[in-house]
């Protein structure tokens, strides 16, 4: 038997070490972002685009709001070949960036996530300062031609609280701790590259092919 | 690697050395594959927001002919822990393939290290982790004693 020990050592070890790799490499596995938009995820643009821009953002910081601006204009130089993928991050310091990753849920439900994306940032200097802010987003709701009940309704559902807690927590796996952070083909844009310089260089690279899709 | 060349004494504190020398060989196996995995998944955000991690382990020395080197440290330390199992057991051939296994793991550390240092300016914990690793089973290779002894 000691004669066939080292051996059997080496064997389990190769299989343990194969099998939890292979676990790993399921669990960390991004979904196929070619059915992101069938999966739920908020999604802008082709799917055959050669660059995907994922952002966390939380609609209370600035700097988001201001990301928001920037990626428009990206998409607009860019067209087909970028498209944007928005997930909710709302910071705990931002009192009511929670209830505005809820309001943009429910606008989902009736199709309009994007529609009040926008408005929420467009319009985020007047509702971060209120104290409550559900009749300044069923306002908005209305703007965009929301059905306001069904959006008051909506915002209650845990489904659409779900959504939200789901993106948190894929944040959290990805590192993600501070918003804006930006993935450019599912790879971390360093802090330093937040700006409009450093994006639209860092863009690209990613599409001179310096930085190929990970997913397919 | 026959039976023959187990030596017939084998020496407790140096079959002592080697099981200890396997366990390092672990960690560092543990340590390659977790950084194999999130190459191939493209997390490198998975440093916790660690802006010196995330600068190393995306840059361009983080691939050789497009292929992460973490996984070159999988197939090193894994050939490594091998090397020292066999080793433990006193097949005299493993402990010469495992010294010149530990020389080119350690040989890459001093490279990577370098790389960090500067040329990135940056570290990344998960690479100190593996180094330290390295340097340990540097050591242990200088300090087994080297036995001409065999048995059978």
């Amino acid at each position: 038997m000691k004669r066939y020990l080292p051996f059997l050592i080496v064997v389990v070890v190769a299989l343990v070490t194969f099998g939890s790799a292979f676990a790993l490499y399921r669990a960390r596995k991004p979904a196929p972002l070619k059915d992101a938009a069938a999966s739920g995820l908020h999604v802008r643009g082709k799917a055959n685009a050669p660059l995907t821009i994922e952002e966390f953002g939380d609609f209370q910081c600035p700097p988001c709001s201001i990301m928001a601006g920037l990626l428009k204009q990206i998409e607009d130089e860019q067209g087909s070949k970028v498209r944007v993928i928005f997930h909710h991050f709302p910071l705990a310091m931002h009192v009511h960036a929670r209830a505005a990753a809820l309001a943009a849920e429910a606008a989902q439900e009736q199709g309009r996530f994007w529609e009040m994306h926008d408005v929420l940032y467009k319009e985020q200097s007047l509702w971060a300062k209120a104290t409550e802010v559900e009749p300044l987003f069923e306002g908005y709701a209305r703007t965009i031609g929301l059905d306001v009940e069904r959006f008051k309704k909506d915002l209650a559902k845990p489904e659409v609280a779900a959504r939200v807690d789901a993106d948190h927590e894929l944040g959290a796996s990805r590192g993600v701790t501070s918003t804006p952070t930006l993935f450019l083909n599912n790879v971390a844009l360093k802090p330093d590259a937040m700006n409009p310089t450093a994006l639209h260089k860092a863009i690209e690279t990613a599409l001179e092919g310096k930085d190929k899709p990970k997913h397919e | 690697m026959s039976k023959d060349e187990q030596t017939a004494a084998p020496s407790r504190g140096r079959m002592i050395l080697y099981s200890i020398a396997a366990l390092f060989c672990l960690f560092g196996l543990a340590d390659a594959t977790y950084l194999t995995i999130l190459a191939l998944t493209g997390e490198t955000a998975a440093c916790s927001g660690q802006a010196g991690c995330q600068e190393v382990l995306g840059s361009v020395y983080a691939k050789v002919a497009g292929l992460p080197v973490a996984g070159f440290g999988v197939a090193g330390y894994f050939t490594a822990f091998a090397c020292a199992i066999f080793a433990a057991f006193d097949y005299a051939r493993a402990r010469k393939f495992f010294a010149i296994v530990v020389g080119v793991l350690f040989a890459s550390t001093l490279w990577l290290l370098y790389v960090q240092a500067f040329l990135l300016h940056a570290f990344c914990r998960y690479c100190l982790f593996s180094a330290a690793i390295c340097f340990l089973l540097m050591g242990l290779v200088v300090a087994t004693p080297s036995s001409r002894v065999s048995r059978s």
